[in-house]
């Protein structure tokens, strides 16, 4: 063995030791010590989805105005619940007092949120329901159903009778936010599934790229539709870039869903005829009043608190509450 | 010294002149323990409740799964190959045994050998593209990663498995340590790192895929049967994914389409981490396990911290940068 070989590693050995200790020498004259402050816990779905970035910012506020430390952990991936059962166990170990969290899987959280309420935690959900949805201390969050709903009688509205053939761009088998806001516009627009105005369904994950694939597709087999319901609005610009393609922007309602501030933009610009908006904002102050309510009295939420959904659009239909887009512009998220 | 005198390169192995406990730490782990002492030391003092056996516990259970995976790429890497596929084929494992439980009424046990059978399946498939039809095993294993990606979500359409037996979420039950709860599957996780350290370093199985990795032809020119050693390795890799598809079940408590989307490249990331080097033939499983705990630590001392959770990705970035730069001076300065 070349004798080069043990002399390095002891001189790395050594360097590193130095190193070590002049790290615990800088921290320990930090003075961080131990910190008396409330913690809170908040733990969203992804890391780029503007509807959690806005609610992790308005938590941040919330925290600091109350003198609190708030604890951000998200998954890596919709969908990630390995990740955010991770995130809860080691803010338990931080010591939260209670954690807020948009679940990525609703039934598969459960046993994690009961592991923290018998440990004295408050756990409660933004946005997204658990199943059940009791598992939780309390929901802050849009009623999906209502959101479709709108939309749907919007789409009525605006029809006035004429007959539709409609495509619907949904999110994903199997997840209950893409299910309800679309059982939600069947309901709004007075028909059922298996209705024959409705002539294409298809998936998009939410996704601008795939819906634009979608929305060509059911152009392709259908090219006389005049209603697209998109389940939120990167789906609503992604059909909007094909339906423009294929020239029938002016011979089509586009309705979306969510409030961002793109999605706002696009129903200033015509592109969308509506877009129901929901309140991150508000999930997020209430949640957090809620969480530091609990961490000072130890009075538990419960229960579900809709934080509502405003039609946005430029163009009102008679009987429906709406708002323009310059009011939007002023509420959106995500700007 | 086993090497010819042929054509070869001088560069074959040469594993009889190292001692035994060279050969059993690998050699290359040092700066890897150095640098979870110095993550331990870092946030011991920057987080409230950081050092305690409760965290290490914590810590412990969270890379059981990612452990495990990086157990079975490491096998690969130093066999001078790469596989891409570990987390889609740990997803389907998992779907498999959790269906061929809830669904079709099979024997627990049955299904959870079933599944780990899965995974060992597309380890031979892997191995004999490799091997037989000489095909480069990055572009075997992306093929891999979509074909068993498609047939996870087209086997458990979609849904997420509840309602699973027992005995296949036996390994994420605990037993108390102190005042900390240690799974016992991460206990599992110890036990193959160890066997495997012991096998690696005293079988002639070991032995020849250190000599494999390094120098494909010269091994072959010694008489080793080179190909269905490697073919080999691919599968016992893919038992040992396999293991780790029932240790997610046992973690999560479902059956969960969705995982497995980031444990690719984490594993890799472990791998590189733990000193073993992509090119073959060089490294340690311990080096491995050293690289799951330093990311391990690293996350969950950031959030216990109350980081923001994207500069966890921006550290674990860093950390792989800085491995392999170490890795390349280290190595230039001992040729």
């Amino acid at each position: 063995m070349p004798k080069t070989r043990g002399w390095s590693r002891l001189t790395r050995t050594i360097t590193v030791l130095i190193v070590i200790s002049l790290a615990g020498l800088v921290t320990s004259g930090c003075g961080s010590g131990s910190d008396d402050r409330i913690k809170i816990g908040l733990i969203t779905k992804t890391e780029t989805n503007p509807i959690f970035i806005e609610m992790k910012d308005t938590a941040l506020i919330a925290a600091e105005e109350a003198g609190a430390q708030l604890l951000t952990a998200t998954g890596e991936f919709d969908g990630d619940n390995e990740g955010q059962v991770s995130a809860m166990e080691n803010m338990i170990a931080a010591g939260v007092k209670a954690i807020l969290i948009t679940p990525s899987d609703t039934k598969a959280i459960v046993p994690s949120v009961k592991r923290a309420q018998k440990l004295g935690i408050a756990v409660i959900s933004l946005d997204t329901p658990t199943e059940p949805a009791d598992a939780t201390d309390g929901l802050y969050g849009t009623d999906n159903f209502r959101a479709g709903e709108v939309v749907g009688e919007y789409a009525k509205a605006k029809l006035d009778g004429k007959p539709a053939k409609i495509a619907t761009m949904d999110l994903a088998p199997g997840v209950t936010v893409g299910q309800l806001r679309h059982d939600g516009f069947l309901k709004g627009f007075g028909i059922k599934e298996g209705d024959e105005q409705l002539v294409c369904e298809e998936y998009t994950q939410g996704d601008q790229t795939k819906a634009t694939t979608a929305m060509e597709n059911c152009l392709q087999a259908h090219p006389d539709i005049n209603l697209v319901y998109t389940i939120n609005e990167p789906a609503g610009l992604g059909a909007h870039t094909a339906l423009k393609a294929a020239g029938r922007t002016d011979k089509t309602t586009l309705v979306a869903i969510d409030g961002g501030c793109p999605g706002v933009e696009a129903t200033a610009q015509g592109k969308f005829d509506t877009t129901a908006m929901q309140f991150p904002v508000k999930m997020a102050e209430l949640g957090m009043d809620a969480a530091l309510e609990y961490a000072r009295t130890g009075d538990r939420p419960s229960g579900y608190t809709d934080t509502g959904v405003e039609l946005i659009t430029d163009d009102p239909v008679e009987g429906l509450d709406s708002k323009d887009t310059d009011w939007g512009a002023k509420q959106c998220w995500g700007g | 010294m086993t090497t010819t005198s042929t054509t070869a390169p001088p560069a074959a192995p040469v594993l009889t002149e190292q001692t035994w406990t060279r050969r059993f730490l690998g050699g290359s782990t040092t700066g890897p323990l150095c640098a979870l002492l110095i993550a331990i030391a870092f946030f011991s003092t920057m987080a409230d409740n950081f050092l305690s056996l409760n965290t290490a516990a914590l810590v412990l259970q969270q890379v059981t799964v990612i452990g495990t995976l990086a157990l079975g790429q490491t096998l690969i890497i130093l066999s001078a190959g790469i596989d891409l596929s570990v987390g889609a084929v740990m997803a389907f494992g998992s779907i498999v045994m959790t269906k061929l439980a809830v669904d079709s009424g099979l024997p627990p046990v049955l299904a959870i050998l079933a599944g780990i059978a899965v995974c060992g399946l597309f380890g031979l498939a892997n191995g004999m593209l490799v091997t037989k039809i000489k095909l480069p095993p990055f572009i075997v294993t992306l093929g891999m990663l979509n074909v068993a990606y498609a047939l996870t979500h087209i086997y458990s359409n979609e849904a997420t498995i509840t309602g699973v037996p027992a005995t296949l979420t036996a390994l994420g039950e605990t037993f108390p340590v102190g005042d900390a709860r240690v799974s016992y599957g991460s206990l599992l996780m110890l036990v193959l790192f160890a066997a495997f350290a012991v096998v690696l370093a005293n079988t002639a199985w070991g032995r020849r895929l250190y000599a494999t990795g390094n120098n494909f032809e010269g091994t072959r020119l010694t008489g080793v049967p080179v190909r269905r050693h490697l073919q080999s390795v691919y599968l016992v890799a893919g038992l040992v994914f396999g293991v780790a598809a029932l240790l997610m079940v046992a973690r999560t408590g479902v059956g969960d389409p969705k995982v497995g989307q980031t444990e690719n490249l984490e594993s890799i990331t472990a791998v590189v981490l733990g000193g073993t080097s992509l090119f073959g033939g060089r490294g340690a499983v311990l080096g491995t396990l050293l690289g799951v705990l330093i990311v391990g630590v690293v996350r969950s001392g950031l959030q216990m911290m109350g980081v923001l959770p994207i500069y966890q990705i921006l550290v674990t970035g860093i950390l792989v940068i800085l491995a392999v730069t170490f890795d390349q001076l280290y190595r230039r300065r001992n040729r």
